[in-house]
């Protein structure tokens, strides 16, 4: 009969509608995302049985003594850390590609991630003794940076969404190249630390990540939640989204500032980690449409699944050599950008 | 707040009125000193040239542009001076070719009309739910409801966004050319759904048509727009004149009486004649 759940109490005036598929479709992502991290903790040159990792994950006790520290220490929040980082891309990827009017327009795309990478990289090797946790601030202001240049110069009122994507282009490379002109000059203890970090990579991710990115999704996570009616009519352009009453300026700023902040928080843990921005929204989309009370989460359980996967492949394709997970959904993200460029031609 | 000297008056009779408006685009100011009234419960229709600022009037009485300079009253108040949100109850406006996004149904974007209402507790009360279903049936849309904007037709698509509109329960509409790439039986579709919102709900409705005979067959109200300036305003019959098509579209016609409705009907005269 009807396509939606809604939730609406008698009593107190709440009331909400969601896509009747998405709670089932959340439950999946969280199952698929459950036993992609168990696999995930017990792969590895020291295997560990699934049932031990559980076990080993509730604190309670196994047959060997090392797992707590393997499966703690040092497994658990690397694929925390992939978790983090695949959620808060893709947030920041349905916000911009929603906003922008523009299934291209990802962070990664039009320049964003370049942006914070760039701003990272500086205080990696300009200021070596700058600690850690000041590395998402850095990048929030380069991603923050671009984002604003692109803003002014491409997308003046609402201009075609391909001129937005190459101008995003255009200053994606041109920062990407700064960036290997700091690489190439800076020393070389720093640049080696920054290259680890800028392949787009979880590998040797700690708590001290885990922790620094998490008050970052605490934050901004809430606010695009509560914003997601925002978000929907953002999506049917400005003129509609103000007739029927949207604070535009700031509601979109505010959403703006939001995907900025994610994807620069995640960029900032793990590097450059491409197209997950731009994947898992899409995906999300063909599953529960495009309203976004249920698109955003399921788009951030997606690109969690996304980049957990992405890095066990890279871990175990050429083992004992490591890929970096940046590369493999690069690898997925690339050709499937092509292909919807081909079809956007009409533009 | 500046009290408008004839407020009592206007606000019996005139849903919008502007004072002395002006409008512009950065440097290229469209509209310039317009005094304008909008008569409640009638169908006004702007008419006139490519560039004569009509749509940029819409979009003035509709706060999507703020003003250069002057007012825009609505029901007598100044526009400027309430919340969007509340204007947004009162008055619903539809941009010319809107596009949704892929996948959009359109029970969704009818929905969508509710913001206005919500907050971020109550997303979707009863009120909601019945203001939506009762503008998809107004609209005829109620079985195609669950489909993607994109596989409807033209006339259907345009029928969905109407009930977006007609979800906000407004009093006054705002329409920017309702019918344009739509065929000749979508266009009568659509203009005859505004007239019946007229008349059964007595719905203020002004909207920007190109075709002068069905803005003539339609409207009560006719505004003749000639450079950002009211060239004429009043009944269908009283604007519509030879001098009055030739001084503001620069064409030479005969009006001749719509054999069907008895309204005034244009037959532009070019160079090819016999």
């Amino acid at each position: 009969m009807s396509t939606w759940l809604v939730i609406r109490s008698a009593q107190v005036p709440v009331s909400f509608r969601l896509n009747r598929r998405v709670p089932s479709l959340l439950m999946i992502l969280g199952i698929l995302i459950l036993a992609m991290m168990i696999a995930s903790i017990g792969y590895g040159e020291y295997p560990i049985p699934p049932l031990d990792v559980v076990k080993t994950l509730l604190g309670l006790e196994t047959s060997n003594a090392d797992y707590a520290f393997i499966v703690n220490t040092l497994r658990f929040p690397r694929v925390l850390v992939a978790l983090l980082v695949g959620m808060a891309l893709a947030i920041a990827g349905t916000i911009t590609q929603g906003i922008l009017r523009n299934p291209l327009a990802a962070p990664g795309i039009i320049g964003i991630n370049a942006g914070a990478a760039l701003a990272a990289v500086t205080l990696i090797i300009v200021f070596p003794n700058v600690p850690i946790s000041l590395l998402p601030l850095a990048a929030f202001a380069g991603g923050f940076t671009i984002f604003t240049l692109i803003y002014l110069s491409a997308w003046n009122g609402g201009s075609s969404p391909i001129r937005l994507v190459l101008i995003g282009i255009g200053f994606s490379l041109m920062t990407a190249a700064i960036t290997n002109i700091l690489t190439t000059f800076g020393n070389i203890n720093s640049v080696s630390q920054a290259l680890v970090w800028l392949a787009g990579s979880v590998y040797g991710r700690s708590w001290d990540e885990v922790n620094a990115l998490l008050p970052w999704l605490f934050v901004f996570v809430p606010i695009v939640l509560i914003m997601a009616r925002d978000l929907n009519v953002l999506n049917l352009g400005d003129e509609i989204a103000r007739g029927v009453g949207t604070a535009l300026e700031w509601r979109r700023g505010i959403l703006l500032v939001s995907s900025v902040a994610l994807a620069g928080a995640s960029v900032a843990t793990a590097g450059t980690i491409g197209f997950v921005g731009f994947i898992a929204p899409h995906i999300a989309r063909r599953l529960v449409g495009p309203s976004h009370e249920g698109l955003l989460l399921t788009s951030a359980l997606t690109g969690g699944l996304l980049v957990i996967t992405a890095d066990l492949i890279g871990r175990s394709l050429f083992a004992p050599i490591e890929l970096p997970c940046g590369l493999i959904t690069s690898a997925i993200g690339a050709p499937y950008f092509l292909y919807l460029m081909i079809q956007q031609r009409k533009y | 707040m500046q009290v408008h000297p004839m407020k009592t008056d206007i606000s019996e009779s005139y849903a919008l009125t502007t004072r002395k408006l002006a409008l512009a685009y950065d440097q290229v100011t469209i509209i310039e000193e317009l005094d304008l009234a909008i008569p409640t419960g009638k169908i006004t229709a702007l008419v006139g040239p490519n560039g004569c600022g009509k749509s940029t009037l819409l979009k003035g009485l509709g706060r999507l542009i703020k003003p250069r300079n002057g007012v825009v009253y609505l029901d007598g108040n100044a526009i400027a001076h309430q919340s969007t949100k509340a204007i947004a109850r009162q008055l619903g406006l539809l941009p010319q070719s809107p596009v949704a996004p892929e996948g959009l149904t359109v029970k969704e974007l009818v929905a969508q009309g509710r913001y206005p209402y919500q907050t971020w507790l109550q997303q979707w009360s009863k009120t909601d739910e019945l203001a939506v279903d009762q503008a998809l049936t107004t609209t005829e849309m109620t079985e195609l409801s669950d489909r993607p904007l994109d596989t409807l037709s033209g006339g259907q698509r345009q029928r969905a966004w109407i009930a977006m509109t007609l979800a906000q329960e407004t009093d006054i509409l705002l329409l920017d050319e309702p019918t344009t790439f739509l065929d000749l039986a979508h266009q009568i579709e659509v203009l005859d759904l505004l007239y019946d919102l007229n008349q059964s709900e007595q719905r203020t409705i002004v909207m920007v048509l190109h075709d002068l005979n069905q803005a003539c067959r339609y409207a009560d109200n006719l505004i003749a727009l000639q450079d950002g300036c009211v060239y004429a305003q009043g009944l269908p019959n009283e604007v519509m004149t030879e001098t009055m098509v030739r001084d503001v579209f620069g064409i030479n016609s005969r009006i001749i009486n719509d054999p069907v409705s008895g309204t005034p009907m244009c037959i532009p005269i070019g160079r090819k004649t016999i």
